[in-house]
């Protein structure tokens, strides 16, 4: 009797003692008598601030650079060495990070997430681009982004794609910055940055496929010119509204065109517009009636793009983890006895209940509901009126860019005969 | 000829009308967004409190080997002469052998400093992040071996490819000034 109270005097007094102990530490820390020193714990300092806000500046200085190349000299050769300057700069030296395209997403998130404020490197990343291309149109493509500059670089033997191939492949980036917004504002990725197919190349490391990416859109860039400009850019989307109604758009000519048409084959990306042919418009039948019926289409194709957005909501909110976990307990319980299953081990281990997580799931879908709905209108408005646009006829007498689509990369203007 | 003129005029009214919106647009974005901008920059880090070693952080960096680096919080540690970090909890017997090493790259050096205690030191070279000697000096030690970003390392991606795979969020930005959360300097234990 007296041995079993000692057991368990002994019992307690180490669960006691343990508990004590575990709240601070298992262990403590000894004290030396050799004189040890103890080492510092190493924590390298990140990159300093004032080399971020010094990229600003190298931004600034190379789009005004390019600005004034395409612009003021009219330099093929300046625009190219430019865009050699920004691969290495923004490129390999920056590890293409930061980047305007991506600052999409950070503005974004910062309007949609209370917590999060932007930076303001990210900040004027964004801005400033568009804000140039307001004026100057779109010379930031021309010399100032990496992405275009590798781009660029590759252009062997560009050829020509039919008008509405052009069109109806230059509907992804629309497709594109919808979606990006879309993750974005729910917190659920960055996929411009996921995706970006040159990172790979600018930090020479990446996952096999990535790398695979990157190579074939620039073996592809070889005979289509700049294929990540014209048909995924997203952040193109932004420029392009910019530079349609930029106040001094470059021209191709420095004087007035004489027609002779020399340049007509000289843009690799098909951005030059070409002088109207009255007579075939006449002939054509196109008019008032084809708009008015394209104009009434608008509403109904952005209805439809509202209605595939509603449909397609539970499917685009599972690319969220939090809802795509949900959904897995849900609808197939028994992966709860799956040891290999990180995710859902690592959930149950948290204590954190079933209702929390549906609820917060359930959080998100909402606003993959209403964010697929916009997306999908927003979808519907473009298609309408980049058909309505196939009816519209402006006057044209002569060959000149088309400002959209124009990236100022400045090749056209070593055709033009014409003396200042 | 007349004609022609009013019609570019009306086309240039309508363009700068749509310049200035376009113009007002911007400056209302980045007006927003100003209202909320930060001066400092983010970064990513780790909180080991709240980490659980599940080993992602050594296969989904965008760097190989990952920019995510073992850490010891020297003031947290025993010291101990059976390592949890160290040694597989298994290891028959006490030997520093290769075999009986936790660590798959032998990024871990053990030196004797005086009996019975001896200090463990992360070669960061061999370090690849994954996390199995934190799991044993957490489970079996102090918690003085946790994952941190190194920053001389890390790219600082716009968003950590490993953050969206964290299964306990245990990846966040944080202000570029306050840019580790190593133990000890740094505690929000919930426990204590
Ligand atoms: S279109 Fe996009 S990727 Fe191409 S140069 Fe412009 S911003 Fe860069
Ligand atoms: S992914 Fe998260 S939980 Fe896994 S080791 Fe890294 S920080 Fe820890
Ligand atoms: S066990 Fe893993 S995390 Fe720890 S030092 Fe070795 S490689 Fe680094
Ligand atoms: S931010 Fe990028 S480089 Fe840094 S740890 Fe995360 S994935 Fe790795």
């Amino acid at each position: 009797m007296k041995k079993l109270k000692y057991i368990l005097f002994t019992f307690y007094f180490l669960l006691f003692t343990f508990t004590l102990i575990a709240q601070q530490q298992r262990f403590p820390k000894p004290e030396f008598e050799s004189g040890y020193e103890q080492p510092d714990t190493v924590t390298p300092e990140p990159r300093a601030l004032a080399l971020e806000y010094f990229d600003v500046l190298v931004l600034i200085l190379v789009l005004s650079l390019a600005t004034w190349f395409a612009l003021k000299t009219r330099s093929r050769q300046g625009v190219l060495w430019l865009s050699v300057f920004t691969l290495i700069y923004f490129g390999f030296y920056r590890n293409g990070c930061i980047c305007s395209i991506g600052a999409i997403q950070n503005v974004t998130l910062s309007f949609a997430d209370p917590t999060y404020a932007i930076s303001l490197t990210a900040l004027l990343f964004f801005i400033l681009p568009l804000a140039f291309t307001l004026f100057f149109g779109r010379t930031f493509c021309a010399g100032a982004c990496p992405l275009g500059a590798i781009q660029d670089l590759v252009i062997i033997k560009p050829i020509s794609l039919p008008k509405w191939l052009n069109k109806t492949l230059g509907l992804i980036p629309y497709l594109y910055i919808s979606l990006a917004v879309l993750f974005a504002a729910t917190g659920t990725d960055f996929i411009i940055c996921r995706y970006d197919p040159f990172v790979g190349i600018f930090r020479m490391d990446a996952k096999f496929l990535m790398v695979v990416l990157g190579v074939s859109f620039l073996l592809m860039g070889m005979f289509v010119a700049r294929p990540y400009c014209r048909f995924f850019c997203p952040y193109s989307v932004l420029l392009s509204w910019m530079s349609r109604f930029s106040k001094w758009h470059l021209t191709i000519t420095p004087a007035a065109c004489i027609q002779c048409k020399l340049c007509t084959n000289s843009c690799p990306f098909d951005a030059i517009d070409f002088p109207t042919n009255e007579k075939e418009v006449v002939k054509s039948g196109l008019g008032t009636k084809r708009f008015l019926a394209y104009a009434v289409l608008i509403p109904i194709w952005v209805a439809a793009g509202v209605f595939v957005g509603e449909r397609s909501h539970t499917f685009l909110s599972k690319a969220n983890p939090d809802v795509f976990l949900a959904e897995l307990l849900i609808s197939n319980p028994e992966i709860k006895n799956d040891p290999d299953n990180l995710d859902v081990q690592t959930f149950l281990a948290s204590g954190k209940t079933m209702e929390t997580l549906v609820q917060e799931a359930e959080v998100i879908r909402g606003k993959f509901y209403v964010g697929s709905m916009i997306a999908g209108g927003f979808m519907g408005l473009v298609i309408g009126m980049t058909l309505l646009n196939t009816v519209v006829f402006r006057k044209r007498q002569d060959y000149v860019p088309h400002k959209g689509n124009c990236l100022s990369c400045a090749r056209c203007m070593d055709y033009c005969p014409v003396e200042k | 000829m007349e004609n022609n003129s009013k019609s570019k005029n009306r086309r240039e009214f309508i363009q700068s009308g749509v310049r200035l919106s376009l113009a007002l647009a911007l400056g209302g974005v980045g007006g927003l967004a100003l209202s909320k901008v930060i001066e400092d920059d983010w970064v990513w880090q780790i909180d080991p409190f709240e980490c659980t070693q599940c080993g992602r952080c050594a296969t989904d960096c965008v760097m190989s080997p990952s920019a995510v680096k073992c850490v010891h919080a020297y003031d947290l540690c025993g010291y101990c002469d059976l390592c949890g970090g160290y040694l597989k909890p298994d290891a028959n017997a006490l030997s520093t052998a290769a075999e009986n090493q936790l660590c798959p790259t032998a990024a871990i050096e053990r030196k004797f400093i005086e009996e019975p205690y001896f200090e463990y030191h992360i070669i960061e070279d061999l370090c690849i992040g994954c996390a199995k000697c934190v799991k044993g000096c957490t489970s079996f030690g102090n918690g003085s071996l946790h994952l941190q970003i190194i920053h001389d390392i890390c790219l600082n991606c716009n968003e950590c490819s490993i953050a969206r795979v964290c299964p306990s969020d245990a990846i966040k930005r944080v202000p570029a000034s306050e840019a580790y959360k190593v133990k000890g300097d740094f505690t929000n234990n919930p426990e204590s």
